[in-house]
């Protein structure tokens, strides 16, 4: 079984007015099965760009980039598009849901785009609707529900097409303190039952979470750490 | 390909979903978009159906002769073009001498008969009087077979009663009615300008054309009818009948030729006499709704250029305000392709929404058209269908750019969109 993915020499530049911007600067990493790995860093130091990259939403400018085998770096748009939809679930801090559609709908959308017969459809949604426990608001649309509420549907929607990882940008930034503890235990029962999960977050009790911390500066990996598992919640 | 199929099933009713819950979260926006395109598909169906009731009903009371049969008479049943109406005017009168010449002439035809027709309301039967005026026929022994009409009873008028001027009348059911409301108008005496005039015959009821009714007249021998009635401005119609379809043409020709030397019109030079038939009739109606159907077309074609421009319009507004949305579509696996069906889908429906607006009401407004001729409504599918082609046209080719901007958003500059 290839790794899961792996990052050989990433460069990701960007041209700002002339000026070179070195967003990622040869990242090598590597990521298994069924881990659970945080990212830190502060703010300009390429997370949400490492964590573009890994989504597949964004290409290399330079380096090799595997998922699963498949070459990333080589794919065109589609393709992309294909990745994200079959492999990869998103969790944002913003929560990201379609403001007019109920959670339901809101959980079908990568099955639609998945090709998944209305029927199968329906099913799935509800599975993982029920999974985060949102059973009673499948049919309100999110400004009825609340952020943790919100939050759970977009999980729903990450986990729905059983993707290799989960990828989770900031997930509690936008939450109260107890429904951030709530989501938090969501994503580590996901964990437990076989998941990979990768968290982004400027929060050191947040990362502590994982059992890998990744901290960058400046494009770079600066430390690549194995964590204690002090916050984690046992269920 | 199966899959493919399906996929594409899935993505255009999820897009037809999106597009109905989008244009109702916008309906006044909607509403106005709509209404372009209604306005110019109604005036495009609308001219058509009001059109298509017209000639129908046209086509068939233009349908006024005999088979093989046309007319010559001085100006043209239908006067279209203004202009030519002076030199019409100083045409010669066709007079009495020019038919008998002709009839004495003409070998082809099996019959040429002379006629002509004036308004008079001077008629009555003992205290019974006209209130409006009617229309008063001079012809000869073949003027019902000219123009298609029967007797119900009594009899036609015979070589003799033109030969001896004698006082004889044939009348139309609706005057039989008015002069003879409990008798049996044969045999009677009614008095025209003074004179009387026995009833020989009473034709059989033609109904309405064009909203008048054909049965409101009298007829006379065109003797008679030169010594009282005529003027210096009467001239006379002569009509002719050919023995059959195939010597038609010939016919024509001759008589044609024949009227040119009676009339002494110089070669090179057009005719001073015109040539009446169905057919002419009919085509020169059909040149006239074409003008129309042209400029119809002509109008529609830019009330639904500007309404397109509405439409797209809309549809970047639209995308502009989606922008996250379309970021959140793509980041869970939505291809350009998915992103362009679901804009170009709601185009498409905005316009084909406001294009069948606008062929119901442009069928029922051209129908009213039809209520005020008293023909059969019409309903013009092949003009529905074109209307609602063009729909789709424009919804495709005015809603492509945006749906094409939408679908090459980037992901992540999308999603950072507030």
């Amino acid at each position: 079984m290839p790794d899961l993915i792996s990052l050989q020499k990433i460069n990701r530049h960007y041209d700002v007015g002339g000026e070179l911007v070195r967003a990622l600067d040869g990242v090598d990493l590597t990521i298994n099965h069924n881990e659970y790995i945080s990212i830190m860093g502060p703010s300009g130091s390429g997370k949400s760009t490492l964590m573009n990259m890994i989504g597949c939403l964004d290409s290399p400018t330079e380096g090799i980039y595997e998922f699963e085998g498949e070459l990333v770096h080589e794919m065109d748009d589609n393709q992309l598009a294909s990745i994200r939809n079959r492999k990869i679930g998103f969790v944002f801090q913003t929560f990201n849901l379609l403001p007019k559609a109920t959670a339901l709908r809101n959980v079908e959308v990568p099955l639609i785009y998945a090709n998944i017969p209305k029927n199968d459809r329906v099913e799935k949604a509800k599975k993982a609707l029920i999974a985060v426990g949102l059973e009673e608001r499948m049919h309100h649309k999110p400004n009825e529900l609340s952020g943790g509420q919100r939050q759970r549907v977009a999980i729903a929607r990450a986990l729905v097409n059983d993707p290799s990882i989960i990828l989770a940008d900031e997930p509690t930034g936008n939450l109260d303190s107890k429904s951030g503890v709530e989501i938090m235990k969501i994503l580590d029962k996901l964990h437990s039952s076989g998941n990979t999960i990768i968290l982004v977050t400027h929060e050191e009790y947040i990362a502590d979470h994982a059992d890998r911390t990744i901290h960058l500066f400046d494009g770079k990996i600066k430390e690549d750490l194995k964590t204690t598992k002090r916050n984690r919640v046992s269920s | 390909m199966m899959a493919k199929h399906s996929h594409l099933k899935n993505t255009v009713k999820e897009s037809f979903r999106m597009a109905i819950e989008s244009i109702r979260q916008n309906k006044l926006r909607s509403i106005l978009t709509l209404l372009g395109i209604s306005i110019g598909v109604f005036s495009v169906i609308g001219v058509m159906t009001a059109i298509r009731t017209l000639e129908s009903s046209v086509n068939s009371q233009l349908d006024i002769f005999g088979t093989n049969t046309f007319m010559i008479q001085k100006s043209p049943a239908i006067r279209i073009h203004g202009g030519a109406n002076d030199k019409i005017r100083k045409r010669k009168n066709i007079r009495y001498a020019h038919y008998e010449e002709l009839k004495q002439r003409a070998k082809l035809p099996l019959r040429v008969s002379v006629a002509d027709n004036t308004q008079e309301r001077n008629i009555q039967y003992k205290d019974k009087r006209l209130k409006k005026t009617a229309e008063l026929s001079g012809v000869d022994e073949w003027g019902l077979r000219s123009f298609k009409t029967y007797l119900a009873d009594g009899r036609n008028f015979m070589e003799d009663d033109i030969r001896f001027h004698r006082n004889v009348t044939i009348l139309g059911p609706d005057l039989a009615d008015i002069l003879f409301p409990f008798e049996d108008p044969l045999g009677k005496d009614i008095q025209i300008k003074g004179l009387d005039y026995t009833v020989i015959g009473v034709t059989e009821r033609k109904g309405q054309a064009f909203g008048q009714s054909q049965d409101y007249f009298v007829m006379i021998p065109i003797s008679i009818y030169i010594q009282r009635f005529s003027h210096r401005w009467t001239s006379l119609a002569i009509n002719i009948e050919a023995e059959s379809t195939e010597l038609y043409e010939k016919t024509m020709d001759e008589v044609i030729g024949l009227m040119r030397v009676i009339r002494k019109v110089p070669a090179g030079e057009e005719n001073d006499f015109a040539i009446i038939s169905n057919e002419e009739m009919m085509e020169t109606f059909a040149g006239f709704t074409g003008g129309i159907k042209l400029f119809a077309g002509a109008v529609s074609v830019i009330a639904l250029l500007v309404a397109g421009i509405g439409i797209m319009n809309i549809m970047l507004v639209s995308v502009t305000e989606r922008i996250k949305e379309i970021g959140i579509r793509k980041a869970i696996g939505a291809t350009k392709r998915d992103i362009l069906t679901q804009f170009l889908m709601e185009a498409i429906f905005l316009s084909q929404f406001g294009g069948i607006v606008g062929v119901i009401l442009g069928i029922a407004g051209g129908n009213i058209v039809a209520i005020l001729l008293k023909v059969p409504a019409v309903v013009p599918m092949d003009w529905a269908f074109y209307g609602m082609a063009v729909c789709s046209l424009i919804g495709i080719g005015f809603g492509i750019y945006p749906a094409w901007r939408a679908a090459n958003l980037d992901p992540i500059e999308s999603l950072r969109f507030e």
